[in-house]
């Protein structure tokens, strides 16, 4: 299934996270295997909290992977897991190939400095300081020259549109424009690894709208590898490449948008996902079928094109889409009848209610 | 914490007796006390023969350990001797026309123009009011004193963060350099450090500890987890992360904690006069109170409370910018200028000192020398209307505070109360007592229903006729059913030590003077709370006096209530009350007006009078908060004790005060723990029943 994306930027291996007394208690015997979910059972019935439980996935180069979950189940602890802000319990990550759990202080504070950026929900800006100081503050650790890291701070700024907010202080700000500062302060060291925690959860649902389309914007210009937590399942559908739905710690289900409204792994994924609209969430590339040779309609649509942009086509009468295939891969096939199809299952869905 | 678990189990009915069950028992116990009282007397009188001489053994003790170090500590006087000598000098070497507008400078910086404004009236008013010197060297004392405590106290408050396990002993220890009277450590500081002005400066640095200790604490434990997680994430080192983001974040709290200890220091420097004047404003206050200089009292007093209005705003200015953000005047003043302004300030001084080495520039006649006319006109006063004054302070004595002290059995005598109490009085009395609480009963619950009956034992025998066994246990069980069998074990112990020590009589002597000042300030201050809450223009002109009551060194409230009352324990009711007043009426009225508006809402939709919403809703919704407020009364009454007992009281203060007096360290040191235990305890005690009653 990766194998239309490029190679493994962080992979992430039977990760937990505990809370409580005595945590490594429990993970002392390397290579024991044990059910994950009867672990988890036996901590909480032994007073300890399994926040994250056995997680493992892999992001690849220039992917956006949301996290997402309820309030409480876990999202925040594993995307500092990954940033070794919170010390996992048990388990491996690996950074381009490096186990970043066996790095040094001194080598995560190089890593921090040059290769990940992090947004918080309530945005960590430093009171006593300026926008532009809040931006270049960073590259201030790291001891660049204060003409450099001004001029930098100042490209950022520019980058999320707050040309003229440079000598304000954050108090001053509206929360989208201090998330835009949080968004080019995590910037300004150019990583290459991206997390954002509920980066718009605390903004209005209009700014909110506004932001994602911001945050679609620059990623398409700067291709980080990004890591994106939400509870907020259409902000997920919609800035997804894929996506890792968490329950109570665990993670149930990893999928492009399209294989977890299609196949949703389990009860807690098909509710949790029922009010995506299918028509919305599923693109051309997502149903059509290889060509295998037959004779190629004229009509040409982009694999990310969603069925919804396509009812106004079919309705007037064509019957059949070609879908250019990504890179090298041949163009396929997305007849009428396929999206007829996936409408007719959304119909079912809606009148099971 | 066995009784919450224990209702939390079974059903009610049967669930409140196994907590009351005690009670009961001590309900018969005091009966049996009251009934043998005359026979066996050391029920209400711990007998001197009882007691131990911990005194003297203490005594003995630091005999022997001062020979020993104090060779140590007097060379650190010397040391500190050299900075204290510069300070004066140089705040006496500061002509006063720069050190106006060096201040001048810092207000407007800090506040704005009227901040400016009211710092040059202060400094002309000390000028004119003949006191400038006297207080330039208290100004260089505090200058001395802010600095260790601010460095010691952000050392320690530092500690206190990175090692949480140190947390209770460093909080033990800050409670008892708030809470142990000042007075009782100066004799062991007089021993250690010698006869002279560095004692004062030491008891202040100790005593201006630790508010700083406390708010970098709090400043650093409330620096957000995303502002932390975001300097580790930008690549921060412990060092860059503590000194970049952690300090930064947390400097607004810090500088309360700046705020609060030079507040301390400043009301510690004068209080310290009391071992003898360095020609310093507390040193002038004291002489003309014991001079009975009531013209100078007052104009001394004054230079006193303006001061510590001036430095607290000065200093807060900077903690807390305004709200609406920096007015013109605060905006101009950039720190350029500011350093500009100083500078020149500095520069104005060189050149007068140059140009006339010698002189002061203080005016020749000041108001003080000319205040014996007016003198005798207070004289006059307080002699024309003794008849008011008098009349007063007899009506309390007699319908307050005999009953309390000596209670109805002991105040109904011919002489007092002119009549005598007959048996079937007593009866009716006793009759009454138990119809309101079983009312009580009826009404609230069994908790409610003893308070009566106690409060009704109290005032028929008096705190003075209490049986001591019988006291000492109802607290004890009080703190283990409220706040677990800890508190009620050292209430146990705290009380046994007082007892031993011969000091019960003293301890009753405070616990009925502060119950009886924090009962009238409740009282008074938390209507005058209520009336705040629902009238705007009230608190507007509330909101002024309660700022200057709370910044007035404890000292100033001697002076007027010495005035019109002479000495005696009313005229230390009015000077504690005057103290503690402030935060009934702040706690009372931001309770109220912070109660949750639809709460408050659906009441009156219910067609509730003003008076029941009041009752009904809004108080007891607030009824958490007024105790934090009951909380800072009490604390306010105690600390109060000790300086109150310059005005005669027999109070553990005034133990403590007459330790001073004869430089018996031991009495000195037991006497200001025992009002350090009862501040403990009743800290803990009300706290536990805030966390319960929010917690349920
Ligand atoms: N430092 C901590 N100590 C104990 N429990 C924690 C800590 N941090 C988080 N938790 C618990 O771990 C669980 C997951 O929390 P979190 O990762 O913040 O969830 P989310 O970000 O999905 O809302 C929660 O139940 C939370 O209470
Ligand atoms: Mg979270």
């Amino acid at each position: 299934m990766n194998a239309a994306l490029g190679p493994i930027k962080l992979a992430c291996r039977n990760v937990w996270k505990v809370y409580g007394r005595r945590p490594a208690y429990y993970f002392d015997s390397r290579g024991y295997v044990i059910d994950p979910d009867a672990l988890a059972e036996r901590l909480r019935a032994e007073a300890h909290l399994p926040a994250v439980v056995d997680a493992s996935f892999e992001v690849a180069t220039g992917e956006i992977f949301v996290i997402m979950g309820l309030s409480g189940s876990g999202k925040s602890t594993l995307v500092r897991c990954l940033s070794r802000l919170v010390e996992p319990s048990a388990g491996e990550i690996l950074l381009d190939g490096k186990n970043l759990l066996a790095a040094s202080g001194k080598e995560l504070i190089e890593l921090r400095r040059h290769a990940m950026g992090m947004v918080f929900q309530n945005f960590g800006l430093l009171p006593h300081l300026t926008v532009l100081d809040n931006v270049a503050f960073p590259l201030k650790i790291q001891g660049k020259p204060v003409k450099e890291r001004e001029a930098r701070a100042r490209e950022m700024i520019a980058l999320v549109g707050l040309e003229g907010r440079e000598v304000s202080f954050p108090h001053q700000l509206s929360g989208g424009q201090q998330q835009r500062v949080g968004i080019a302060r995590s910037l300004a060291v150019g990583p290459e690894l991206w997390f954002l925690d509920e980066p718009f959860s605390a903004l209005d649902p209009l700014i909110r709208k506004q932001m994602q389309d911001e945050f679609l914007r620059l990623q398409r210009m700067l291709k980080k590898t990004i890591i994106f937590i939400t509870h907020d399942i259409a902000e997920a559908f919609r800035l997804a490449d894929r996506l890792a739905i968490m329950r109570a710690g665990k993670i149930v289900q990893i999928g492009r948008p399209a294989d977890i409204v299609l196949n949703p792994a389990d009860d807690y994924v098909a509710q949790f996902t029922e009010d995506m609209p299918l028509l919305r969430v599923i693109t051309a590339g997502d149903i059509a079928t290889p060509a295998n040779g037959a004779a190629l309609p004229e009509r040409t649509i982009a694999a990310d094109t969603s069925l919804e942009a396509l009812i106004p086509q079919l309705a007037s009468g064509v019957g059949a889409f070609t879908v250019p295939g990504l890179g090298d891969n041949p163009p396929a096939l997305l007849s009428a009848g396929a999206v007829l199809a996936v409408l007719e299952r959304e119909q079912a869905r809606r009148t099971r209610e | 914490m066995t009784a919450p678990a224990a209702i939390a189990r079974s059903p009610r009915r049967l669930a409140i007796a196994p907590a009351l069950l005690p009670w009961c028992g001590l309900g018969v116990l005091t009966v049996l006390c009251l009934l043998l009282k005359t026979e066996l007397p050391w029920l209400v009188n711990f007998p001197k023969q009882w007691t131990l001489p911990l005194a003297s053994y203490i005594n003995a003790v630091t005999d022997a350990v001062v020979a020993v170090i104090q060779p140590g500590f007097r060379a650190l006087s010397a040391l500190l001797d050299a900075p204290m000598r510069g300070a004066r000098l140089a705040l006496a070497w500061l002509p006063w026309p720069a050190v106006m507008l060096a201040v001048a400078a810092l207000a407007l910086k800090s506040s704005g123009e009227r901040l400016a404004i009211f710092a040059l009236a202060t400094l002309a008013y000390i000028l004119l009011a003949g006191y400038w010197p006297q207080s330039m060297n208290t100004l260089a004392l505090v200058l001395l004193a802010v600095p260790i405590s601010t460095v010691l106290g952000f050392l320690l408050g530092v500690l206190g963060y990175a090692r949480p396990r140190l947390r209770p002993v460093l909080n033990g220890a800050l409670d008892l350099m708030q809470t142990v009277p000042a007075f009782a450590y100066l004799i062991p500081l007089l021993l250690l450090f010698g006869f002279g002005p560095v004692v004062g400066l030491i008891a202040s640095a100790i005593y201006a500890t630790p508010p700083t200790v406390r708010n970098t604490m709090l400043g650093l434990d409330r620096v957000p987890a995303a502002i932390s997680e975001a300097g580790l994430m930008s690549g921060c080192t412990r060092r860059q992360q503590f000194w970049q983001v952690e300090v930064p974040t947390a400097l607004p709290q810090l500088l309360v904690g700046f705020n609060q200890t030079t507040m301390a220091a400043l009301s510690m420097v004068i209080v310290a006069a009391i071992i003898g004047g360095f020609e310093d404003i507390g040193w002038e206050v004291l002489s003309s109170m014991r001079k009975a200089e009531f013209g100078q009292s007052i104009l001394s007093g004054l230079v006193i409370a303006l001061l510590a209005i001036l430095i607290d705003r000065l200093t807060i200015g900077f903690a807390k910018p305004p709200e609406t953000g920096p007015t013109r005047a605060m905006r101009w003043m950039t720190p350029r200028r500011l350093v500009l302004s100083l500078a020149v300030a500095l520069a104005l001084a060189i050149v007068i000192r140059l140009v006339a080495p010698g002189a002061t520039f203080l005016p020749e006649t000041a108001l003080r020398t000319e205040m014996g006319g007016v003198n005798q006109w207070l004289l006059g006063i307080v002699r024309d209307y003794a008849w008011f004054f008098d009349g007063v302070r007899n009506t309390v004595l007699y319908c307050l505070l005999l009953p309390m002290r000596v209670g109805i059995s002991g105040a109904a005598t011919p002489a007092i109360w002119g009549f005598a109490l007959s048996p079937t009085m007593a009866a009716v009395y006793f009759v009454l007592v138990l119809a309101v609480a079983g009312l009580a009963m009826r009404r609230f619950g069994a908790r409610e229903a003893l308070v009566v009956l106690a409060a009704g034992v109290i005032l028929y025998t008096g705190f003075l006729g209490l049986p001591w066994p019988d006291f000492i246990l109802a607290v004890a069980l009080l703190a283990g059913q409220v706040a677990g069998y800890r508190l009620g074990l050292f209430a146990l112990a705290g009380f046994a030590l007082i007892l031993v020590n011969g000091l019960w009589p003293q301890l009753v002597q405070s616990l009925y003077l502060c119950t009886l000042a924090v009962l009238l300030c409740l009282l008074i201050g938390g209507s005058l709370g209520v009336w705040a809450a629902h009238s705007d223009r009230v608190s507007r002109i509330l909101k002024p006096i309660c700022d200057a009551l709370q910044t007035m060194p404890q000292f100033v409230f001697l002076i007027p209530a010495l005035m019109f009352f002479k000495v005696g324990e009313f005229t230390a009711l009015i000077a504690i009350m005057l103290y503690a007043i402030v935060p009934p009426i702040r706690y009372v009225e931001h309770g109220l007006r912070h109660v949750r508006a639809d709460v408050v809402e659906a009441v009156e939709q219910m067609g509730a009078t003003p008076l029941q919403t009041l009752l009904q809703a809004k108080l007891p919704l607030a009824l958490p908060v007024v105790m934090l407020g009951l909380n800072q009364t009490i604390m306010a009454a105690l600390s109060m004790l000790a300086i109150a007992a310059l005005v005669g009281t027999r109070d553990l203060g005034q133990a403590v005060y007459v330790a001073l007096g004869k430089a018996d360290a031991g009495m000195g040191l037991i006497a200001g723990l025992s009002i350090a235990f009862l501040a403990i305890l009743a800290d803990r005690l009300i706290q536990a029943a805030v966390a319960r009653s929010t917690a349920a």
